[in-house]
């Protein structure tokens, strides 16, 4: 028994099912690529998007938020949050404008970031870009 | 212990321990936070407490694989290793680092910290897990670089055994993914794909190798099982790894505007992804079991069973869970995700670690194991951690269940807060496992510093 499957064919499997695979994903990615104009909404992706991205990252919104379900689980999801608030760009950021600097007695809370009005309007941008990539209809309803 | 020069990984495990009570501390404090949402805010908002959670977490896994590295694999060469000053040193540079970069997440705003550190020049900042500044990372790539030159030149100029060949390919695969944390472009789905490219290449991947091969060295250490055996073993669970896993990202690309083929690709390969867990534990069953010798070191033996068993149960069994895509639709980024990221962490590559200090550390000391009165502590230790563990993964697929049904499932969906305030007695038992969980870490970390009373039980070689 011990005999009919030897350590060589165990290596052999090693190697080449994992190069195999390895030049599979590689050929899969090359045509999620090639695919992503169709889906990724980047005719959208403007200076302002860009830059509200960045406001997104220096600011560590994921470390409370999901966007398209990846992130923290603290907080709401953000990726259909411009949909959620009736595609309304000014009460996105009147919510995030209003945060009480020392947070809600009792209940979870998000920080006062202080933005400019050119930086709530990046973000709310950032946030609107995101809200129109196709996720094959995720979230299942507005609730995110 | 053989070589001299084994001993540098000391310093690596007791810095690991030392992160690690600091990882738990936080998520105590995450999960306070969860019921009382204005605990320590502003002072502390939950972001910056989840990123020491984590970002700890990651660095002393680290810090135990380049010790259990140190350590194994000049045994396995034969030889000293290349070069411990090198190893001392960057030791020093990563534990710098590492501090400094934690007490810039507690003491400056994270906006700042960007500013500071220059996020402008190269943009790498604010991702889940990737939460350092450019520089730190910078930091890690040099680190890793003097790390692998050093073990790889131990394991070129010695003894090569499949052991410490499994153990380099995870390493330089770890170092490797790494560097796609450098790629973060402004296309919002491209960002996404790539991320993963470090996340669960990492965990689903190459660390698997490390894992393995750690593990097998302390079975063949530990039970006296020949070589050819457990090296057979390790080859296949390493290809079904991969062979599994590498397609298995494709679980991650179902909603992030990536194509819908990966629905198909995904759920097909990840649900074949527990193959090698499971593989894993029949293997170290079976070597326990034919045993060649009784080792002294019981709790490492207990480790290592731990380890087979609760990373087939936090990642084949809890990632199963989730990973079809029509389950994945209603479970991505809830409660459940939070389950399995907890119990497989654990379970894998907490507990592998733990394994391999429990092993190491008593020879790196000249005894072949504890004292008994400490072995019974460091078993203690290990049931609080595992048990608690297992419970607090037990209430948080309980959240988890209840959030999707009323959130996303049933036909009045609640709001993400109002559903929360209505599971906070999951949130309340979770915390209080976590209490269990951090005495586990606290008799482990003194089992192996209190004094040890008995004599030891017998005297090198090992
Ligand atoms: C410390 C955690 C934390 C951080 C960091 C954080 N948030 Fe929030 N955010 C919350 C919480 C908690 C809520 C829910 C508040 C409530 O309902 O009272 C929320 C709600 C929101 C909402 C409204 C969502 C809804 O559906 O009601 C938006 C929009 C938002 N945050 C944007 C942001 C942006 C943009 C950032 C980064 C600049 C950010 N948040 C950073 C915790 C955080
Ligand atoms: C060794 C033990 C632990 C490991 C390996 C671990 C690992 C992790 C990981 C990987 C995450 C990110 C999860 C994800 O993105 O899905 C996380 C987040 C978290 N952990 Fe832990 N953790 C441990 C112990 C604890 C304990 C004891 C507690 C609390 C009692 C805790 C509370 C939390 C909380 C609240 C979060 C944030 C979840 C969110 O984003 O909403 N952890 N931990
Ligand atoms: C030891 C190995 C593993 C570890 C450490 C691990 C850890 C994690 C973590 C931390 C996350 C959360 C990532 C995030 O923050 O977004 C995650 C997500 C996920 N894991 Fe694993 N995992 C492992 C193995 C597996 C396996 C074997 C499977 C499948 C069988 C699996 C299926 C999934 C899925 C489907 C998700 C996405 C959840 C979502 O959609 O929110 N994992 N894993
Ligand atoms: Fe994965």
């Amino acid at each position: 028994m011990q005999e009919v499957f030897t350590k060589s064919m165990a290596r052999n499997i090693y190697y080449g099912g994992s190069m195999f695979f390895v030049l599979l994903f590689l050929a899969l990615t090359f045509d999620t690529q090639g695919a992503l104009p169709k889906l990724d909404n980047s005719q959208n992706l403007t200076e302002q998007v860009a830059a509200g991205k960045r406001l997104w990252e220096e600011n560590n919104c994921i470390g409370c938020h999901t966007l398209l379900g990846e992130g923290a689980y603290f907080a709401p999801e953000l990726g259909n949050v411009y949909k959620r608030f009736g595609e309304n760009k000014d009460a996105i950021k009147a919510f995030i404008r209003s945060r009480p600097v020392e947070g809600i007695p009792g209940r979870r809370s998000m920080p006062q970031f202080n933005f400019t009005e050119e930086q709530l309007d990046n973000i709310v941008e950032f946030l609107k870009y995101s809200s129109e990539i196709n996720t094959n209809n995720w979230p299942p309803n507005i609730q995110g | 212990m053989q070589y001299q020069s084994q001993s540098v990984a000391k310093l690596y495990f007791l810095a690991a321990m030392g992160l690690f009570a600091g990882q738990i501390l936080f998520g105590i404090i995450l999960g306070l936070q969860y019921v009382m949402g204005d605990f320590l805010f502003p002072e502390i908002p939950f972001n910056v407490a989840r990123m020491v959670h984590t970002n700890l977490l990651i660095v002393w896994l680290l810090f135990g694989f380049m010790g259990a590295s140190y350590y194994l694999v000049p045994e396995e060469s034969g030889r000293e290793l290349y070069s411990p000053k090198l190893a001392v040193l960057m030791f020093w540079v990563f534990l710098v680092a590492g501090a400094l970069t934690i007490l810039g997440y507690l003491f400056v705003p994270y906006s700042g910290l960007a500013q500071m550190t220059g996020n402008g020049i190269l943009p790498t900042m604010g991702r889940e897990f990737l939460e350092q500044p450019t520089i730190t990372k910078l930091g890690i790539v040099v680190v890793a670089l003097a790390f692998l030159y050093n073990v790889g030149m131990t394991v070129l100029t010695g003894r090569k055994t499949v052991v410490t060949i499994v153990l380099m390919t995870g390493l330089v695969g770890l170092a490797v993914f790494f560097l796609f944390s450098f790629y973060n472009p402004d296309n919002l789905v491209k960002d996404k794909y790539f991320w993963w490219w470090v996340v669960h290449l990492w965990v689903e991947g190459v660390w698997e190798l490390i894992l393995a091969s750690i593990l097998a060295f302390v079975l063949i250490k530990t039970t006296g099982v020949d070589r050819e055996v457990i090296e057979k073993w390790l080859y296949i669970i390493i290809a079904m790894t991969l062979i599994t896993g590498i397609i298995g990202t494709g679980h991650h690309y179902y909603w992030i505007g990536t194509p819908s083929y990966w629905q198909w690709w995904g759920s097909i390969f990840s649900a074949l992804e527990p193959i090698p867990f499971f593989m894993l534990t029949l293997f170290a069953f079976n070597t326990i079991n034919k045993r060649k010798r009784e080792h002294p070191n019981k709790a490492a033996v207990l480790w290592a069973m731990g380890t087979a068993v609760m990373a087939f149960l936090g990642a084949g069994v809890w990632g199963f869970l989730h990973t079809l895509s029509p389950v994945n639709y209603y479970t991505h980024g809830s409660q459940i995700t939070a389950a399995h990221g907890h119990m497989a962490f654990y379970g894998a590559y907490v507990m592998v670690v733990l394994t391999i200090m429990s092993y190491a550390i008593p020879l790196m000391r000249g005894q072949q194991a504890k004292s008994n009165r400490m072995q019974v502590m460091e078993m203690w230790s290990f049931w609080l951690m595992t048990v608690s563990m297992v419970f607090i993964t037990l209430f948080l697929t309980g959240a988890g269940i209840l959030q999707v049904y009323l959130q996303r499932y049933s036909d009045a969906p609640q709001a993400f807060m109002v559903v929360q305030e209505k599971i906070s007695l999951f949130y309340w038992m979770r915390e209080a496992a976590g209490l269990v969980f951090l005495v586990g870490v606290v008799l482990f970390i003194l089992s192996f510093f209190l004094p040890q009373e008995e004599k030891n039980m017998q005297a090198q070689p090992a």
